[in-house]
């Protein structure tokens, strides 16, 4: 299988500040990856270097197959490289049908675009309810569908999610994460999930990718890290 | 009561370009937090650049053109070359660089065109018509009013209606989500100082023949009025800088006509000041805070 995002010795920080050091894993097309670790581990810093919003002081990031150095962050999506960020995904001032809109605006193929916002409305149809309504006046888990809508009008084929199920319903988070491993199964869409919710994300993921202190500790399918209780008790602690 | 109407109309009129200015300045701070305190100066540079086509072709129209023109021009500029470069690390820097700009652009225009009013001509009869007897707006007035509320119709629908101005607005919320989004945040800051300068340029050629004529300073006090007219409604708010601006114009017309024209400038400070005590959010002023 072909690795849609390989990183190689990849170090990055703010200013002087070295956060990740030495880190690499890579991403089989069509799966889900699961970073995990505690809080302070690299792993929003992570996403934000994979997706340009953080210049690497060292190492590569290949993503299908092309070295992503000097790409800027705008032109990412245009290749398929969608990120939803951590708990802020959503233009709080604009309002729904807004934010989907912007999330196709770059793209030429404008019948499809249309498509693809038709297809999030009927994904989540609480969105279709509130389509005028400005995003602040969204519940947590109606943004975060939102968020996540709105990366899909790219129709991406790397998807990086930072903490989907923050502060949300656990029927919510269940769903959302259903979504994404049918996602991967159907349309071969490529997921790299930051998690504070362990089991929550071993359950959809088919590799953890465990962090500590800007290191990658250990790279294993998951349902190794779920059933294994030494490296379970080692790395994630319960 | 008679005065009452005449003060009445001549503040609208007056108050429509108030609103086109404050919008500008509500146009730079929604998409770069910063009070462009050079709009003045720099509407006054393409005001000069506007007559002196009009002087040359003897079409007023040519003349607003060209105005209109180098201000978008003008707008880019400072923004690529200036502003971009300033760091952002404290509020005053942009501020501080503004007001250098200000010094900077009066100071080559009195060396350039002399430091004295030269006279703007108007396209229309500046002579108020009577309406049933009572003194109302002249042509030119009505010209004003007319340019500045489709100025002020085109920028909402520009903003609300298409493509690019909900990338601008966008850009301007939330500048990282856009990026990721693919979303020029660089370019929509340039396109955001470029269209308010030259929206700030059509209101100086509209304000500058109704003072002294045309003069470095001939917009200082505008852009003071404009400022509070744009604070009264709320920098944030466009619909605010609108309802300011001509708020704002029918007090000041009112102030002057009641009070002698002396009382203006201080009226302006005043009226200000009362604003930020009382209501420093404005008056459109969303309920969350604004953190600066």
């Amino acid at each position: 299988m072909t690795a849609v995002l390989e990183v190689e010795a990849l170090d990055a920080g703010y200013g002087p500040v070295p956060v990740l050091r030495d880190v690499a894993f890579s991403v089989p097309a069509g799966t889900v990856a699961a970073v995990l670790g505690a809080n302070g581990a690299g792993k929003t810093t992570l996403l934000r270097t994979l997706s340009g919003l953080l210049r690497p002081t060292g190492g590569r990031i290949r993503y299908a197959g092309e070295d992503l150095r000097g790409v800027r962050v705008e032109h990412l999506v245009r290749r398929g490289l969608a990120h939803v960020p951590e708990g802020r995904g959503v233009v709080t001032e604009l309002t729904v049908a807004e934010n989907l809109r912007l999330g196709g605006l770059w793209r030429r193929d404008r019948a499809d675009a249309r498509r693809a916002r038709d297809e999030v409305y009927a994904l989540f149809p609480a969105l279709a309810d509130r389509r005028d309504h400005l995003g602040h006046q969204l519940s947590g888990g109606e943004r975060q569908m939102l968020a996540i809508g709105r990366a899909l009008i790219a129709r991406p084929r790397l998807l990086l999610l930072d903490e989907p199920s923050l502060g949300l319903a656990p029927r919510v988070t269940a769903q959302i994460m259903a979504l994404l491993r049918r996602l991967c199964d159907e349309q071969g869409l490529t997921v790299l999930l930051v998690e504070q919710n362990v089991r929550t994300a071993l359950a959809v993921a088919d590799q953890g990718i465990v962090m500590s202190l800007g290191r990658v500790v250990t790279a294993a399918p998951a349902a190794r890290l779920r059933d294994d209780d030494r490296l379970r008790h080692a790395y994630l602690g319960f | 009561m008679e005065r009452f109407w005449f003060l009445t109309f001549d503040g609208l009129a007056a108050g429509a370009v108030y609103a086109a200015f404050a919008l500008a300045l509500v146009l730079i701070w929604r998409a770069a937090r910063v009070v462009n305190f050079a709009q003045g100066a720099m509407a006054v540079a393409t005001a000069y650049v506007g007559y002196a086509v009009a002087g040359a072709t003897g079409s007023y129209w040519l003349g607003l053109a060209a105005a209109v023109l180098s201000g978008l021009a003008l707008g880019a500029l400072v923004e690529r070359v200036l502003m971009r470069f300033v760091g952002t690390a404290g509020p005053l820097n942009q501020v501080i660089v503004a007001l250098g700009l200000v010094l900077l652009i009066q100071a080559v225009l009195g060396m350039v065109f002399g430091n004295g009013y030269r006279p703007a001509a108007t396209p229309f009869d500046t002579d108020a018509l009577t309406v049933g007897g009572v003194a109302a707006l002249s042509p030119y007035d009505l010209w004003v009013l007319g340019a500045a509320l489709a100025v002020v119709v085109l920028l909402a629908l520009l903003f609300t209606r298409t493509p690019v101005g909900l990338r601008m607005r966008a850009a301007a919320f939330a500048p990282e989500v856009s990026r990721l989004l693919g979303v020029s945040v660089g370019r929509m800051l340039t396109l955001g100082w470029a269209l308010a300068a030259g929206v700030g340029a059509l209101a100086g050629m509209l304000v500058v023949p109704t003072g002294l004529g045309l003069h470095p300073h001939a917009m200082d006090l505008v852009f003071v009025v404009a400022f509070t007219a744009a604070v009264v409604g709320g920098l944030d708010s466009p619909v605010g800088a609108v309802v300011g601006g001509l708020l704002v114009g029918l007090i000041l017309s009112y102030v002057t006509g009641y009070l002698g024209p002396d009382t203006t400038p201080l009226a302006v400070l005043v009226l200000l000041l009362a604003v930020l005590l009382v209501r420093p959010g404005g008056l459109f002023s969303a309920a969350r805070a604004r953190h600066v």
